[in-house]
């Protein structure tokens, strides 16, 4: 994927609201494996990238986050959407949709023209 | 919304403890073990597991700077850390500290207070309707180019008929009332001035109560009328708003308040408390007259007219009036203008430039002295700045660092100098004696602001030299030089002479124009008035109509006056006048000598016009060279055809004959006039310290010609004894003899002497004290840069004891090395003083920009404290004992 840094920025922080917004309260690590899973493996998330994510999107007030034990009875740390979050999910995505139609319009072959 | 509330979070980020670092490596710990675990399930070995898992979540480290600086707000908490670091080095050195901020508060202090006048008076506009259209328009002999006359009333009302280029015109006069109760409150004297209707109109002003006067007001033969200012109304009326449409007395007759104006109206000075019609008070043969001249005009130009040109056209109109009646009378031949603020602001300008180049001086030496601290202090620190450039600090971290040490001390000096500025503000308003619009002189939020911005400049003047000198290139070779190098930082000391120099140029240059000042001042303080300065009270009334309309009534009140206080004990000696020498010009009077052949028409001769009652000579100590001065025999209108002049006017009009017996013609209102015998010649005196001995006249005050005789001054001499004590005795004495009439300026002629001579008594007292303080700033320099050169030799002059050098020499090495920047210095700032003394000539008195003695007495202070300063390091260097010199490094 070349060049993914980019693309990272714009996009981890709708990653990780979405993941969340579908699975609930999930721990970093969580968060992690879902997203790389989902992106079938062409992503991979190290600390550097996903903690900071996290920390901007608590401090803007779209998730929230608590410790608890994980699955093996370990302490993790949960992070769940507000409801702030909740909302802002539906919008990003919506603006990411349309986003992405007008670039497919651009890169379709020109047919119709 | 949510990045403030980000921002917020990470402000208090800023003061968190530890605790979210360390919850934040717990969830790093979890999330590699759960990474692990999943590994191991996969059926890879622990190991292998860890391996893969620590690869794939990259540095824990980089994650943990990463998280911390998104928690906080990095470039505030660098600052912050510099403060601390400034606060800790300076609080290190308390001395230090203390001296730098003194230095700068005092400087920043000066120039913030000299600011707040400077803005007030000089630059902010006058509180009127379009000021910048408002002009002030003059007599003017286009012979002086600088001539700039009163103007009479005859010349206004034809110049106000005619003119093309003004929308308005308007005249007013100085004036005064005896101001008398209702209902016993005491009587006063109060400044006033006649104004034709159109005054306030034209300048924009509108009377708070009541209205402005109309041009049925300004009438001869009109109902009396009056505007109060609001000061009199406060304070005489009580504020009480009921007084409009009341009556008052003014000279014991009545007038009708017909407006109060506001409170910010204090054109043309804050002492005058009313305001009447021009027409209704001034006597009609004034107000036909193109002789007279009494009157100041101020006019508004329409828009779009230039001053020039309209001052043009009505001076074109003056010259018609000069060439028809300047064979009768004295008349100006033309019309001169400037804005209404160059006049109002008139004399203050340059003191007050001077002043604020003398405090930016200060200022500017005040940050080179702190400079010169700070790059002492950079070559103290120089191994602790190599070592961290060599650890990877920036050149840039550093320079902050430094800068940031200099903005702290200039911050909290700025802080304490603004103090120090309300202070000196109020202290400088007060003791400026006629400043224009003092009362609108005080801080605000612009001089605030302009304190605030030379703080910061101060600041990072005085720090980034030192900064980057000591963090320049070279900077690691303070790591190699760790033992036995001698002399090693002669950059440095350079850099440190350099500053010196400066500093010593800008002084010498201050002190110059100190001395300069001084001596002018010094000069006009001895200048002898010709008369008695001492122990000589003085004070003034006016007899009004109608209560003393005749001559009988006003003669018989100035006798009874005289015999009372000559009666008091302690009085020597009393007499009568209008006005004592040094208290202005008051007026002259147009004279012909029926002896002399007639003058070319359109040539007039004035004298200086005074009056004076038997015993005002002696009482005055002004010596009679010769005839006789006025006895009681010149009383009543009767047998008052005599007068007294100066040498001056002996000299000036009678030049190769005996005056005495000679007759005057004197035109008071009526061509021809009357002839005056002259009866005596007595020494000269002056109208003003600073202004040459000028022909005077003066006529006999017991005449009781209601023109003369009303206005008197009265003067009493007591010997060897303070004079003071008389005051009181003698008003109760007026009081009993007529309890309506007030008397004001009770002055001993030390104080009338001392009030012209205030202001510059005043700048050149505050110019040598910024002098003095600088001379001490460079001072304390040399000081400084000389026991560091020595601290930094004492390898090399142990060296030199040890191979036999004789301590005089040590002595002469280290003053010459020290005396260098001063020499330099001196030489500098006495070429700049050449120039910059040309700039402060026109406000010396009887001395020359470049006066020798002043120059001379600034070299040499100068080098005695250069010499003090660098004496003691001298001294210390010979004392140097090679032993432990050599041992030292």
């Amino acid at each position: 994927m070349g060049n993914k840094a980019d693309v990272w920025q714009g996009t981890l922080a709708l990653m990780v609201l979405k993941t969340l917004e579908t699975m609930g309260s999930l721990h970093g690590y969580g968060i992690a494996r879902r997203i790389e899973q989902t992106s079938g493996d062409l992503l991979s998330l190290n600390y550097g990238t996903l903690y900071p994510a996290l920390l901007k999107l608590e401090q803007e007030g779209y998730i929230t986050s608590s410790w608890g034990a994980s699955e093996n009875n370990r302490r993790a740390k949960y992070y769940e959407l507000t409801r702030a979050g909740k909302k802002q999910v539906k919008k990003e995505a919506a603006d990411w949709e349309q986003t992405t139609a007008i670039l497919a319009r651009f890169l379709a072959p020109a047919e119709e023209a | 919304m949510r990045r403030l509330r980000a921002l917020w979070l990470r402000v208090r980020g800023m003061f968190a403890s530890g605790r979210a670092e360390a919850e934040f490596s717990a969830e790093l710990e979890s999330h590699l073990a759960m990474n692990i675990e999943d590994g191991v399930r996969a059926g890879l070995s622990r190991e292998e597991a860890r391996r893969q898992a620590l690869i794939r979540l990259g540095g824990m480290e980089q994650a943990k700077i990463a998280q911390r600086e998104r928690c906080g707000l990095p470039v505030v908490e660098a600052l912050g850390r510099d403060v601390a670091y400034g606060v800790r080095t300076l609080r290190k050195n308390p001395g230090f500290a203390i001296v730098s901020i003194l230095v700068i508060a005092i400087g920043i202090g000066a120039n913030a207070a000299l600011f707040t006048v400077v803005r007030s008076v000089l630059l902010r506009p006058l509180p009127f309707a379009d000021p910048d259209r408002l002009v002030m328009m003059y007599g003017h002999n286009p012979d002086d180019p600088d001539s700039r006359n009163v103007v009479a009333a005859g010349d206004f009302y034809e110049w106000q008929k005619a003119s093309q280029g003004f929308e308005q015109m308007a005249i007013w006069r100085w004036s005064g009332y005896n101001l008398s109760g209702q209902k016993n409150e005491l009587p006063e004297m109060v400044s006033a001035a006649y104004g034709s209707w159109n005054l306030f109109s034209m300048l924009g002003v509108q009377p708070v109560l009541g209205r402005s006067f109309d041009p049925n007001d300004d009438k001869a033969g009109a109902s009396r009328t009056v505007i109060l200012n609001w000061g009199l109304f406060k304070r005489r009326f009580n504020g009480d708003p009921a007084i409009v449409g009341k009556t008052i007395r003014l000279n014991s007759q009545t007038y009708t308040v017909v407006g109060v104006l506001p409170g910010w109206f204090t054109y043309p000075d804050p002492e005058v408390q009313l305001w009447t019609p021009y027409r209704l008070e001034e006597n009609p043969q004034n107000i036909e007259s193109h002789f007279n001249h009494m009157g100041h005009v101020i006019a508004r130009l329409k828009p779009g007219v230039s001053r020039e040109q309209a001052t043009q056209q009505v001076s074109g109109v003056q010259h018609q009036l000069f060439l028809r009646y300047n064979n009768s009378g004295p008349v100006v031949a033309g019309v001169t203008s400037q804005p209404l603020v160059n006049e109002v602001v008139g004399e203050v300008k340059k003191p007050l430039y001077i002043l604020m180049g003398a405090v930016g001086c200060l200022l500017l030496i005040a940050c080179l002295n702190l400079s010169n601290l700070l790059v002492a202090r950079a070559a103290a620190r120089r191994k602790e700045i190599a070592i961290r450039t060599a650890l990877g600090s920036s050149r840039a971290r550093l320079c902050r660092e430094q800068l940031t040490e200099s903005l702290l001390i200039c911050v909290a000096g700025g802080a304490v100098g603004l103090v120090l500025a309300v202070w000196a503000t109020r202290w400088l308003t007060t003791r400026w004696v006629d400043m224009p619009r003092a009362e609108a002189v005080h801080p605000d939020g612009v001089v605030v602001a302009f304190a605030v911005g030379i703080t910061l400049l101060t600041g990072i003047l005085s720090g980034l030299l030192p900064a980057l000198s000591a963090t320049g290139r070279g900077v690691l070779s303070a790591l190699q030089d760790a033992s036995r190098t001698i002399g090693g930082s002669a950059s440095r000391a350079s850099l440190r002479k350099v500053l010196l120099t400066a500093e010593i140029a800008l002084t010498v240059v201050l002190l110059v124009c100190a001395g300069l000042l001084f001596k002018s001042f010094v000069r006009l303080r001895s200048v002898d008035l010709g008369c008695r300065t001492d122990n000589v009270l003085t004070m003034k009334f006016f007899l009004r109509r109608p209560k003393y309309a005749q001559p009988e009534q006003i003669v018989a009140f100035h006798t009874g006056l005289l015999e009372k206080v000559r009666a008091l004990p302690g009085v020597e000696g009393a007499g009568l006048t209008n006005v004592v020498p040094g208290d202005g010009y008051y007026g002259d009077t147009g004279i012909r000598f029926p002896e002399h052949p007639p003058l070319p028409p359109g040539v007039h001769q004035f004298a200086i016009y005074r009056t004076a009652g038997p015993g005002y000579f002696s009482a005055m100590g002004i010596p009679l060279v010769r005839g006789r001065v006025f006895t009681e025999d010149e009383r009543g209108m009767t047998n008052d055809k005599h007068i007294v002049i100066n040498q001056q006017f002996a000299r000036e009009y009678f030049p190769n004959e005996d005056s005495i017996g000679k007759h005057v013609f004197v035109s008071w209102e009526s061509d021809p006039g009357d002839a005056y015998e002259v009866i005596g010649i007595v020494g000269d005196t002056l109208y003003a310290l600073d202004q040459p001995v000028k022909p005077m006249i003066w006529f006999p005050i017991l005449s009781g010609n209601p023109v003369e005789s009303v206005d008197a001054m009265l003067v009493v001499h007591s010997r060897g004894r303070d004079v003071t004590p008389l005051a009181l005795p003698i008003q109760k004495l007026i009081a009993q003899m007529d309890p309506d009439l007030p008397v004001s300026r009770v002055l001993t002629m030390e104080q009338i002497v001392g009030e012209s001579t205030a202001n510059s008594s005043f700048s050149a007292t505050l110019v040598l004290a910024f002098a003095g303080l600088s001379l001490l700033l460079a001072a304390v320099g040399l000081y400084g840069v000389l026991s560091y050169l020595v601290t930094q030799r004492t390898t090399e002059i142990g060296i030199r004891i040890a191979l036999g050098a004789r301590r005089t020499q040590l002595l002469q090495l280290v003053m010459l090395d020290g005396l260098r920047p001063a020499f330099v210095g001196l030489a500098l700032g006495i070429a700049g003083s050449v120039g910059a003394t040309q700039l402060i000539r026109s406000v010396l008195y009887a001395t020359r920009p470049l006066d020798a003695v002043v120059y001379v007495s600034v070299i040499v202070t100068l080098l005695l404290a250069a010499a003090a300063a660098c004496l003691v390091p001298a001294w210390r260097a010979t004392r140097v004992n090679p032993i432990q010199a050599l041992r030292a490094e």
